[in-house]
């Protein structure tokens, strides 16, 4: 056990570098792109002008179209997309141009049921003292539901963290692939649980860490 | 229009109505044609049952609620037919404190009163600081400033809004039941604080509430909203009329009762 531990200690290493190398790039773009949709799709559907529910509608057409379907199907249909953007179509690069794909939409409904939670009163004050909508977007929407917005972070990420495991298909890497490779194809049950372990281990820092920055955050 | 000179209304509403659209269809009238005139400096209750429509014409006061017909008149412009941008810069002139006080819970007492300042972006830093600590002194809460909402009572967290409201020098107070959260005594000295600014500051006060004793002793004018449709308005000092709604009749008995008991000047003539 011990040996063979030190014989795939570097590869554990690589490994846990291409998972972090995947979540990094999937939550940030998440967070850069899945935020704002968020955002839009909240206001399109709280507003009462009829093109702005109308886009709303489209909007949230699309988010739903692109989480229906599974993981995998997704990476491999965007292969020629993922080609373009990374310029190849394997290694933890390419794989984190579908976990992008797929996280944006999943982050911007969890966004959207974040700021539900805002109470209407509250944006309704903003309004009654004059605040424009980009105003009560950044001064009140989003530092209010600041602490579910963690929350919403903690939980997309253990989610992707799964996800990135798939991505051993198209050649990914990750903590997840090694699992799969060794375990699942070779049969070393030891290093498979391993690997377990280390997600393990991830996961629970993930939410101790997420749970711990929202609760701080929350001032209600 | 006799040979006085009436001053300018500070609130108008001329012809005003608002309907809305029920859930399971068809539709509920909830102010029918209401014009109304609020003068400045006095003190404005709106009263009814509910439902009467009441909060609807006072959230017209600021556009919260857009009459489908008629026109609102804040210090002689014209709401209604103001631009976006125009009628964010005529709400900085009109407060509003609400039930539920409405405080951003996120951010301290000092940036709750400081919004209004720095989303128009009107003064720099040390005079902001300085405004917002007059207005928190203004309600007594100045030892609060660097407290969150939820550490407050109902109380303070009124007064917090209310600190909030006058701190761009509104020319208006609109207030939609401002004591139904709080309790008896909160409710008296809540009521105080909102006579005093009126005294001191000038501020015009509209105020909408349940309690007919608290206005009878608040309000200079008052006006019983039935079914949506003003079904009377009254000077709360005259009793030479008798009045018609029996809503009418409680506030102006409230009112009397308040100015028996109360010392001579404590009250409005």
């Amino acid at each position: 056990m011990r040996e063979k531990l030190l014989l795939v200690a570097p590869e554990l290493w690589r490994a846990l570098g291409e998972t972090l190398l995947m979540l990094g790039i999937g939550l940030t773009a998440a967070v850069l792109l899945g935020g704002p949709l968020g955002v839009a799709l909240f206001l399109s559907s709280a507003g009462d002008s009829p093109r702005g529910q109308r886009a709303g509608r489209v909007l949230g057409w699309l988010v739903n179209t692109v989480r229906s379907f599974p993981f995998i199907i997704l990476m491999v249909a965007l292969v020629p997309f993922t080609r373009i953007v990374a310029g190849t179509s394997i290694g933890p690069l390419a794989a984190a141009v579908p976990l992008s794909f797929a996280a944006v939409p999943y982050f911007a409904r969890l966004v959207e049921q974040q700021l539900r939670e805002v109470p209407r009163g509250v944006i309704e004050a903003a309004e009654a003292m004059g605040a424009t909508r980009l105003q009560i977007v950044m001064r009140v929407l989003l530092p209010e539901a600041r602490s579910g917005l963690v929350l919403a972070l903690t939980v997309l990420a253990i989610s992707f963290l799964s996800y990135s495991a798939v991505a051993g298909v198209v050649g990914g890497g990750g903590i997840g692939d090694l699992a799969i490779r060794y375990g699942y194809y070779r049969f070393e049950t030891d290093v498979m649980v391993i690997t377990v372990a280390i997600l393990i281990a991830i996961v629970q820092l993930i939410q101790f860490g997420g749970g711990r920055i929202a609760r701080r955050l929350d001032k209600r | 229009m006799n040979t006085t000179i009436a001053p300018a209304p500070l609130i108008r509403l001329t012809h005003a109505s608002k309907a809305f659209a029920l859930p399971e269809g068809g539709r509920f009238d909830a102010v029918r044609d209401i014009s109304l005139d609020i003068l400045p400096g006095e003190i404005f209750g709106l009263v009814g049952r509910s439902g009467a429509g009441k909060s609807t014409l006072l959230r017209m006061m600021n556009l919260l609620e857009r009459p489908d017909a008629g026109m609102v008149s804040v210090a002689g412009q014209e709401l209604t037919a103001l631009n976006p941008r125009d009628l964010r810069e005529a709400r900085r002139r009109i407060g509003m404190i609400y039930q539920h006080f409405n405080l951003l819970a996120n951010a301290t007492v000092f940036e709750n009163v400081a919004f209004p300042l720095r989303i128009h972006g009107a003064l720099n830093a040390p005079r902001l600081k300085a405004r917002v600590t007059e207005c928190l002194a203004l309600v007594g809460l100045l030892d609060k400033a660097g407290s969150y909402p939820s550490r407050l009572s109902g109380g303070q967290k009124q007064r917090v809004a209310i600190a909030r409201a006058l701190a761009s020098y509104p020319a208006v107070l609109l207030c939609d039941e401002p004591t139904s959260a709080l309790d008896p005594d909160t409710t008296r000295s809540l009521l105080a604080t909102l006579r005093d600014i009126n005294a001191r500051l000038g501020v015009t006060i509209v105020i909408v509430s349940h309690e007919l004793q608290a206005l009878g002793s608040l309000c200079h004018r008052a006006a019983v909203i039935e079914d949506g449709r003003l079904a009377e308005l009254f000077d709360l000092g005259d009793h030479s009329v008798p009045r018609t709604t029996s809503l009418g009749r409680e506030l102006l008995f409230y009112s009397a009762e308040a100015r028996a008991d109360a010392p001579p000047g404590e009250l409005h003539a």
